[in-house]
Formats: C-alpha cells, structure tokens, sequence
C-alpha cells in the first residue's frame, strides 16, 4: 500500500457500532448492539492498512488470516470474507460478539498504537451475520471418509471446534452432550442479549450440515465410560466438559433461599428461560435488591441479568478496585449504563436470612489493597471493624469455578491437577491416557470461549496426527 | 425423545411408567436416578429410576402429581413420548453384605426403595422393609416390596391398613427388641427421612438417606442441590442422591425446597386454567 493511501487510510474515524439505548434494552433480552450495516463495515475495513507482517493474526488464538478477510469486506466481497474467516474459525458468529478482542487481537493493531485500533471483532460478527442472514452459508466440500472415528465430550466451544476441524479432514465426529442441547456455556452461560441463542443453533446447525452427529442427553461416564467408547470404535476422544462445579465462599448463610451460584442462575434464565416464566415452567427468584459478588465476565453477565428481571437494585460486590476487575472494560461500560453498581473494595461475610430461609441481608466488610500476592496484584485486606448490612433478596456468587468429577472419577487413568481440572500438554492437548485429549475449562479451570477453541484447534491437529500415524 | 411404553396408576396421582432408554437400562444400577424434561417449555425434574429391563430397552419411574410437571408427566400416557431423558445419574448406593438391612419406605419413597431393598437382597442382606402411607389407598409397591424383601411391615398413618402410626414407631421396636441392625435405607418425605435418622442416632446405626433437593443440570454444574452433610456443602447430584442420615441438615432441605412455592402454585394454577381446571387433592 503506498503511504499516502496508509494515511488516508489512517484519518478515518473508528466506526461505532449502533446499540440499543439502555433505557429501552434493560426492559428486554434483545441483543444490546445492532451491528455495522454494509456501509460502516465497508467504511471501517478501510481503516485497516494490510500491514506485511500483520500482529493481529498471531493475537489471535485460532488465526484468522485478519488482514485478508478485513480486504475482502473494504472491496465489498462479504460472503468471501465469511468463508475466509471460516477457514480458520467455526463459530465467527459468536467470536465476533464475545472474544475480548481489546486483549487480542485489537490490542496489537499497529493502527491502536497512534488512535483506536481497527474494529476486527465487529468486522468478524459483520461477515458472519451477513452470512447467515443472507441464507448463502456454504458448506466447504467433505473429503472421503478416513475411516476413523472420534468421540468428542460435550458440545461446547472447545467440543464444537475439534468436531468441525475432524470432520473437514474426512474423521466421522460423534459429540455428546450432557444437557438437552448442543453449545455448553454459549448456550446455558452468556445471555440472550449478549449472544443470541438462535445464532449458537445456526453455528450448529453448520456443523450438522457438514456431517457432525451430536448426541444429546449422553453423560459420558454414566453412560458409556470413556474406555468403552475408545473400546467401540472410536479412535479418539476429546473431552470438552467444561466448567464444573460452582465454588462457593463457605460463608455462614450460603445455602438460603436467593443465593444462588451464577451457573444455576445463567442456567435458569439462558438455557431453561426463566425469563419467560410462567410461559416456560422454570422459575427464578426475581430479587428487589440483587447482589453480585465477583468481577468477571461471569458475574457482569449475571448482573446485567438481573438488571432485565425488574429489580430496584442491582450492585456488583468485588472485594478488589476498578483496576483489577477482570471483567471486560465494554461489559463493566455497559452494565453502567444500564444501571448497575459498584461496591469496590467490598467482600462478603455471611448471608442473613429470615425465618423462612430466605435471603434479606449481605454483611459485608470493606478491603484495602495490600501487598501484591502470587498474581502479582495487590491483595486486598480486610479493615477492621468495617462491617456493614446490604439489603438484598437475592445474591448471585460468580467467584469461578471448581472441575466436574464426572470424567476422571469413571476413568481414573486421566491425570488431573490437585484442583480437579485435566493435565494436557499445552501444545498437543494430549492426557496421560493414550488416546484421550482435552482442553477448554475441563483444563483450564475457567476461561474464555476463543481459548477454549485455541485448545481445541491444537487437539485437533493433534488427533488428526495420531489417528493417521498412530503414534502417541 | 423417549417412549413410554407402559403407564399404570398405583395409587391417587401416582403412576409407574416405562420409558424406552436402552442405554439407561443397561447401565443404571440401585440408587441412581434420571432427569426429565417434558416438552420444549418444561422444567428438568429429577426421578428415581426403580427398575429397568435391559432386554426391553426400557427403565421404570414412579411419580406423584405435585405440581405442574409432574401434572405433565401424569396426564401422558402410553406411546407419548417425553422430550428428553439423561441418566443415569448419582453415585449408585454403596452395597454390601451388611447382615439385616432395614429398608423404610415413606408414601412415595417406597420407589426408591425398592431398588436399594433387590440389591440389598442380592448381596446376601436379610431384607426388613417397612412402608407407609398416609392411608391404605395411597400405599405403593406392596407386592414388589414384598418380594424384595424377608420381612415386610406396613404402616398407614390412619390406621386404615396394617399398623396404625408411622414408620419409625415399627422401626423403634426393632430396635427395642435388640435386633442386630447392619444398616437402615429411609427414603420418603423430608420429615419422614429426618425421623428414621432421629431414631437411629441415638444407637448409631449406620442409616443413608436418599435427597430429592431442586436440580437444574443433575450433572454438578449449577450447584441448585447443595445441601449441608457433615457441616460441608454437597452437590446432591454429583456427591449424592445417598448420604449418612445422621449428617444431613434436615431443615435446611426443607426450607430450600420451598424456594419456589409461591412459583409453583402459579404455574400450577395457569395450568389448571388452561387445561379447564382439573382436580387436585
């Protein structure tokens, strides 16, 4: 590009993405962006100056050739850039909405050096939904059957991605999956308005189409155990379970009706719709007075939940400062534009309940941040004498959480970690067990969807290797 | 989707079904149960499962109409089918030869039961099992219980058949009359389970329970079933359905499951609205 192209290039402004006024979203579960129409992603692919060596591509955990297919939107070819994207990425759809692109991708665009880097995860959801509502999402050609079979554990971002990458280089792919329907966290975890349902089904539908069988209901473990699938045909096995068990604070009053963990709350209204009670039979508290205790994306998601069930007040306790929430900066911004509020430097010291067993109240103490622990941030302190009451009837934990036993419980000779979560290597996604690979929570412990994918990229580049070499 | 295969009423409200789950049946043991959802807007509810016939492909549930799910599940009938059905799931319970098993069974508890009290048997156990019920028309499983077991004892809380009063009145005799007791299996109402394990805690005769807490998931990642055993927070799902009756916090059970009361009559009152208002006791 000659440079003063690049300059040019260089003075267009950051397109922003027209979004749902606060006002009117917390009345409803819409999605809260509307997403770039033709022109401002046009206009804003243009800001893109196709570096040679482009960082963004390796800020990404799955790849994206981001430069190509950000060219391919600026000259207007929008279904090319879909299917450039879906070279390298099975869910562009969902990645678009919630990769924390600020920490990848973006944060390494060179045009974010001297202003605001270009808008690759907006340009991304952009090519997919342009995709798909254009009804023209094309199904890349399968080739012959290889002959060999892999049996992936739950149908989740990590689960999705190796079934889709197996199944385009010949593997039959089985997926079972534990609940009632195929998407694990994107389905039961991030809400409706952050990531709409109907868009998870569609990226499924896609894999479906390229001749992925997914099996729902199927607990793996109970049903068959990991050794009978590896018995009965099946090559490979990848285990994606996921997030496991909630981990509570083990404060007094933890267990009173309106505490919930946020996993049981983001199930209720996301996967079983509680929102829509009693049209759908599962219920939810709808507290006056919601607390939220954590930081993360977790625990904004539950809050912004909460925000849309009529409440009068919604506060977020975090026992840190602004700085270390480790909540993405967009959803902090717009939980408070929707109302929320910050309780820093704030923790949690036992549930009050009344006679009922119902929650009424949260005691909490104030913290200061002290000196800078293992994770080198500064660990906060209790100040004594601190404590005080707030009212709330309902109270969301979202302090992460532990590993499900269910995997290596039935199939004792995967190694796992003393917290529970599956030992891999990082590059192969290989467990102790020949034949067995993992990533995603499983491993993690609590991550983000694009990582969960990166891992299931690289296991599936690794299964791919054993199952053609056989060696492990 | 799942078939059934057969239904039968066993009492007011309460009805035995076979549902077509191959797998199930082939793996499920004693103690474990299934989660069901009975249509695209339902809720996921737990069941036990009592029975399965690996060569039919088909397990065995019994339910009472409660609210509106199981008021879902009680209006379907044979060759309806049930939208999903995951299991099996829990710990199976711990068996073993343990000389006289005493097997409680109160009101619709006595499915449960009924399983544990077959293998009990099947391990070499002498099988006592007493069962109850409000009144005789609501008693279950009599029969089959009977079978499962050396020695059956009934009670019916109005003295309507068999002994007149409740389980652990027959089960404190036992004790009385120094029978040597290797362990009792108390699956019914909350009340009931916490009044076996108040009656045998004082001999410290190794008791379990079976908890039916709220589930969501049933598979140990929502948490909706923790209770409180031993002073610490289990997932009933994943660590139970079965723990030690004398570590379980009885109240707080009790006080949980009646998170959702002022839900449930809602829901059940809309559905007997627009299903023109059917009669429930």
């Amino acid at each position: 590009m000659d440079p003063n192209e690049t300059k040019e290039r260089m003075k267009i402004p950051r397109q922003s993405m027209p979004e749902q006024h606060p006002h009117e979203r917390i009345k409803n579960f819409f999605e809260v962006p509307y997403g770039y129409t033709a022109e401002q992603a046009m206009e804003e692919a243009k800001r893109c100056i196709q570096c040679k060596k482009p960082l963004c591509v390796g800020g990404c955990p799955v790849n994206i050739d981001i430069p190509w297919f950000i060219r391919l939107i600026a000259e207007g070819k929008f279904l090319e850039a879909a299917h450039k994207i879906k070279e390298t990425n099975g869910l562009p759809a969902v990645c678009g909405r919630v990769c924390p692109q600020e920490d990848q991708c973006e944060k390494v665009c060179i045009i974010g050096k001297k202003g605001e880097s270009v808008s690759i995860g907006r340009l991304e959801r952009f090519a997919a939904d342009y995709e798909r509502e254009h009804g023209e999402v094309t199904v890349p050609e399968i080739p012959k059957w290889t002959g060999k079979k892999v049996a992936v554990v739950g149908a989740g971002p990590a689960g999705l991605t190796v079934a889709g990458d197996l199944v385009k280089k010949g593997h039959k792919v089985t997926v079972f999956e534990a609940l009632h329907t195929a998407g694990g966290v994107l389905m039961y975890g991030i809400p409706e308005f952050r990531l709409p349902k109907r868009i998870v089904q569609s990226e499924v539908e896609y894999l479906k189409r390229m001749g992925v069988e997914i099996v729902l209901n199927a607990v793996v473990g109970k049903l068959e155990t990991i050794d009978e699938l590896l018995a009965n045909g099946y090559g490979a096995v990848f285990v994606g379970s996921g997030a496991g068990l909630p981990n509570f604070m083990n404060i007094p009053g933890e267990n009173f009706s309106g505490v919930y963990s946020a996993n049981e709350y983001l199930t209720r209204v996301n996967l079983m719709k509680a929102y829509q009670f009693p049209e759908f039979d599962t219920p939810i508290i709808r507290g006056k007075k919601v607390v939220v205790i954590g930081g993360g994306n977790t625990a904004m998601d539950s809050a912004r939940t909460a925000l849309r069930l009529c409440p009068e007040e919604v506060t977020i306790v975090y026992r840190r400062s602004r700085e270390e929430l480790p909540a993405r900066a967009e959803e902090v911004h717009h939980g408070e534009e929707e109302g929320l509020k910050f309780q820093l430097l704030t923790n949690p010291k036992r549930f009050i309940g009344d006679q009922d067993g119902r929650l009424k109240a949260v005691e909490v103490v104030k913290m200061e941040l002290g000196e800078p622990d293992e994770s080198g941030r500064r660990r906060p302190v209790e100040v004594k004498g601190s404590e005080y009451l707030i009212d709330a009837d309902v109270a969301i934990v979202a302090i992460g959480n532990g590993a499900n036993p269910l995997i290596p419980q039935t199939t004792p000779d995967i190694k796992v970690n003393k917290w529970g979560n599956i030992t891999v290597n990082p590059d192969t996604g290989r467990t102790s067990k020949q034949g067995v690979f993992s990533g995603g929570d499983i491993v993690r412990g609590g991550a983000t969807v694009i990582l969960a994918m990166g891992d299931g990229r690289r296991a599936a580049d690794s299964i791919h290797e054993y199952l053609t070499t056989g060696v492990w | 989707m799942f078939e059934i295969t057969e239904k039968k009423e066993l009492a007011h409200t309460v009805y035995q079904f076979k549902i077509k789950a191959p797998l199930i049946a082939k793996k499920r043991k004693a103690g474990q149960f299934v989660v069901l959802r009975m249509n695209e807007h339902g809720e996921r509810i737990p069941l036990t499962i009592v029975d399965s016939d690996e060569k039919e492909g088909t397990i065995t549930i019994i339910m009472q109409e409660v609210g509106k799910s199981t008021a879902i599940l009680g209006d379907m009938v044979t060759g309806d089918s049930i939208l999903d059905v995951v299991g099996p799931l829990g710990k199976p319970t711990h068996i073993e030869n343990f000389g006289i098993a005493v097997c409680v069974g109160g009101g619709i508890g006595t499915a449960p039961v009924l399983p544990i009290a077959k293998a009990l048997k099947a391990a070499g156990n002498k099988v006592i099992s007493i069962i109850g019920a409000r009144t005789k028309s609501l008693l279950i499983l009599e029969d089959e219980m009977k079978q499962a077991s050396d020695e059956l004892y009934i009670t019916t809380d109005d003295g309507s058949y068999g002994h007149h009063g409740f389980v652990t009145q027959v089960l404190q005799n036992f004790i009385d009359e120094g029978m040597k007791i290797g362990v009792v299996v108390g699956i019914g109402p909350v009340p009931m389970m916490r009044a076996v394990s108040n009656t045998t805690k004082p001999y410290n005769i190794h008791t379990m329970v079976s908890l039916n807490p709220i589930m969501v998931d049933g598979t140990g990642m929502c948490g909706a079933c923790r209770v409180t055993v031993g002073g610490k927070n289990q997932f009933v799902c994943v660590d139970g359905p079965e723990f030690n009756g004398h570590e379980v916090n009885f109240e707080e059970l009790v006080l949980r499951n009646r998170s959702y009361m002022k839900e449930e009559k809602l829901a059940m009152e809309e559905f007997t609205y627009h299903e023109g208002a059917k009669c429930y006791e």
